[in-house]
C-alpha cells in the first residue's frame, strides 16, 4: 500500500509519520507543499507542526499551497486522507472537514498523554479496530474544536464525530476534555469519511519502550483496512 | 489604494484571551468595562485606484483567506 506525506515549511512530525507508515508497511514518500502533483497514493496524510509558523490562523497558509489542489481532488474523489494535529487545521481551513479549531480554553499548550473513544467504526480508518479505547498523546496549542449549532446537528446527523476525548474507562464528560472542544470532539470525518482529522498523534505511540503501542494498533488496523 | 479590514469574533465564540484582556484591565483598575473581544486589522495597498473595486478586491480576500466565516465576520473599514 502507498502512502504519501506532505511536508509544510514548518511540519515537524511529517519524519515520525514517515517512521510510523514505514514501520507497519506502507510505501510512503514525502512530497513536498510546492509540488503540483501527488504520487499514486492509497493514502495521503498531512502531519502534525507549526506550518507557515501558525501566521494568520493555524493551518491557513498551508491550506492554500500548491499541493493542496492536489489533496482537496484526491479527497473529492474518495481517496484517503488523515491530518494530524497541525494537519486537522489544514484540513478544517481547507473545507474538507466541518468547523474550526480554537485556542485551548484555558490558553496553554497542552503535551500529554490522553485517551479517546472511538464512536464510529464504519469507516476504513477505525473498521475492525478490536480496541474502543485508545491511548495517544497530544500536542496543542489550537485544538479546541468549535462549529456552528447547524454543524454540529449535521455532523451528528452523520455520524461524522470519529473520536472522543474521554478517561481510560471511555467516559466521556468536562472535566477530562483538555482544551474545550464542543462534545470532546478530538477527531472528526466529511461526510463521506474518507477524511479524517484529529488533534491526537498516533505515529507517537508506535513502540512499547518509548510510549505505547495504541498507535501500531492504530496503523496495522488501517494497513489491513486498506488492503 | 490602501483599504483596511477589521476581522472579529462572532458574538457566540468563546475569546479566553479577551476574557483574560478584560479581567487584567479589570485588575489596573479599569472597572468600567462589561466586555473585551480581540480581533485582527489589516491594513492592504491594492494596486487599484476606483475604491468600489478596491473594497470588492479586499472583500474576496476577508471571505477566501484573511477570516474564517465559521468563527469570524469582517468589516471593510476605510478607503483611503
Amino acid at each position: 500500500m502507498k502512502s504519501s506525506v506532505i511536508t509544510f515549511p514548518g511540519s515537524n512530525c511529517d519524519r515520525d509519520m514517515d517512521v510510523a507508515l514505514t514501520k507497519f508497511g506502507f510505501k510512503n514518500k514525502m512530497v513536498w507543499h510546492n509540488d503540483r502533483e501527488l504520487p499514486k497514493s492509497d493514502l495521503i496524510v498531512l502531519p502534525g507542526g507549526f506550518s507557515y509558523g501558525d501566521y494568520l490562523r493555524c493551518g491557513s497558509m498551508a491550506s492554500k499551497s500548491k499541493i493542496m489542489n492536489s489533496v482537496i481532488n484526491f479527497a473529492k474523489s474518495g481517496g484517503l486522507v488523515m491530518g494530524i494535529c497541525n494537519g486537522f487545521q489544514i484540513l478544517v481551513e481547507a473545507g474538507l472537514v466541518p468547523g474550526v479549531l480554537l485556542r485551548n480554553k484555558y490558553l496553554q499548550f497542552i503535551c500529554k498523554n490522553v485517551h479517546v473513544k472511538v464512536d464510529n467504526k464504519e469507516n476504513t480508518f477505525f473498521k475492525n479496530l478490536d480496541k474502543k479505547v485508545l491511548e495517544f498523546h497530544i500536542a496543542h496549542n489550537e485544538g479546541n474544536y468549535f462549529c456552528t449549532n447547524d454543524q454540529l446537528k449535521e455532523i451528528e446527523d452523520n455520524n461524522q464525530i470519529a473520536i472522543y476525548y474521554c478517561d481510560q474507562n471511555g467516559n466521556t464528560n468536562d472535566q477530562i476534555n483538555p482544551n474545550g472542544s464542543i462534545k470532546n470532539i478530538a477527531g472528526i470525518f466529511n461526510k463521506e469519511k474518507n477524511v479524517l482529522g484529529m488533534m491526537p498523534h498516533p505515529e507517537r505511540m508506535i513502540d512499547e519502550s518509548l510510549s505505547g503501542e495504541d498507535g501500531s494498533i492504530f496503523f496495522k488496523n488501517l494497513l489491513n483496512n486498506i488492503k | 489604494m490602501k483599504v483596511s479590514a477589521v476581522i472579529t469574533l462572532k458574538k457566540d465564540v468563546l475569546d479566553p484571551q479577551g476574557k483574560v484582556i478584560h479581567e487584567t484591565l479589570d485588575g489596573m483598575g479599569f472597572n468600567s468595562v462589561n466586555e473585551v473581544r480581540q480581533g485582527k486589522y489589516f491594513e492592504i495597498d491594492v494596486k487599484e485606484n476606483d475604491p468600489k473595486k478596491a473594497k470588492d478586491l479586499v472583500e474576496d480576500m476577508c471571505k477566501k483567506l484573511l477570516a474564517n466565516l465559521v468563527i469570524e465576520n469582517y468589516k471593510i473599514i476605510e478607503t483611503q
